[in-house]
């Protein structure tokens, strides 16, 4: 319970109780562990908990029909996954999956209702941790519907070829995402959609430009 | 010696996300930061650089056009 407490007062939702009022809201959450790659959640199913991460990270994700996977969101210790569904009484609207060993806190949806109604002041919180959710899903909207991400991609591939001479720049999947104005997990796709185009092959650390023409036409997709 | 990720540890904050989601086992904490264990080799999944909160660990690509 001690361990329980002081973990309740690092989430933003509980923010501002006291700790007779935390006390009484850790009487409510259950433990679930889950091992690495293991699902938490899938997506369509019947929501019927709101999780927060005590330990480990979750990786919040939709499939497409041909099994790609777009990451939503990653969920590190203190933060929550599922609101949406919880407050909604819709479906759980995408994935989870443990990234590696974690431990969650979970709570019923009747119980996270109840709470509510007991302390209306945390409705002020739960409205900044959903304002927090849906500007970053605009953001990744606007990055996935508007910008022709793999264009850039393609672009920064070519531009930072290493030759015989010269090693290239060495880029991180985050500096490639910087790069091309967008999310780290959006470049991550791209490197995939390039690979099954059969423009290049990854390599362990290295991109290795399989057909440089195919790059070059898919870079000038770009408007 | 294989490539492995590299770690600024001065801005390692110890808090361990990544070695808990290597699934290769080739990170560990000592002295609160996180170290490489050099007798595994990396297979570059990055996933320790997408969780990292202080931007401490990074897997970078090198980018080479295929031998003819």
């Amino acid at each position: 319970m001690a361990i329980q407490l002081e973990f309740l007062k690092s989430i933003l939702y509980f923010s501002g109780l006291g700790p007779a009022e935390l006390e009484a809201i850790g009487r409510l959450v259950f433990e679930k562990t889950a091992d690495r790659a293991e699902i938490v959640l899938l997506e369509g199913e019947l929501a019927e908990n709101l999780y927060f991460v005590a330990s480990g990270v979750v990786k919040v994700f939709k499939t497409s029909a041909e099994g790609k996977e777009q990451i939503l969101s990653i969920v590190r210790p203190g933060e929550s996954f599922n609101d949406v569904a919880i407050f909604d009484g819709g479906p759980n609207p995408a994935s989870a999956r443990a990234m590696g060993p974690v431990i969650l806190c979970g709570m019923k949806r009747n119980d996270m209702e109840a709470i509510l109604r007991d302390h209306p002041q945390l409705a002020l919180n739960v409205i900044k941790v959903l304002a927090r959710r849906v500007r970053h899903l605009v953001s990744l909207v606007e990055d996935l519907s508007f910008k022709h991400v793999i264009s850039r991609v393609a672009r920064i591939l070519l531009e930072h070829i290493g030759g015989e001479m010269s090693r290239g720049p060495r880029l991180t999947q985050q500096e490639m995402a910087a790069m091309a104005g967008t999310a780290r997990e959006v470049v991550g796709r791209s490197l995939k959609a390039l690979e099954e185009e059969g423009a290049i092959k990854l390599d362990r650390h290295r991109i290795v430009i399989t057909d440089k023409e195919a790059l070059r036409r898919t870079m000038e997709l770009s408007s | 010696m294989a490539e492995m990720p590299v770690i600024r540890s001065d801005k390692c904050d110890g808090c361990g996300l990544c070695v808990g989601v290597c699934h290769l086992d080739a990170l560990a904490i000592v002295n609160n930061v996180v170290t490489i264990v050099e007798t595994v080799e990396c297979d570059w999944c990055t996933d320790c650089e997408a969780v990292c909160p202080t931007g401490a660990i990074s897997c970078p690509f090198e980018i080479i056009m295929q031998e003819s």
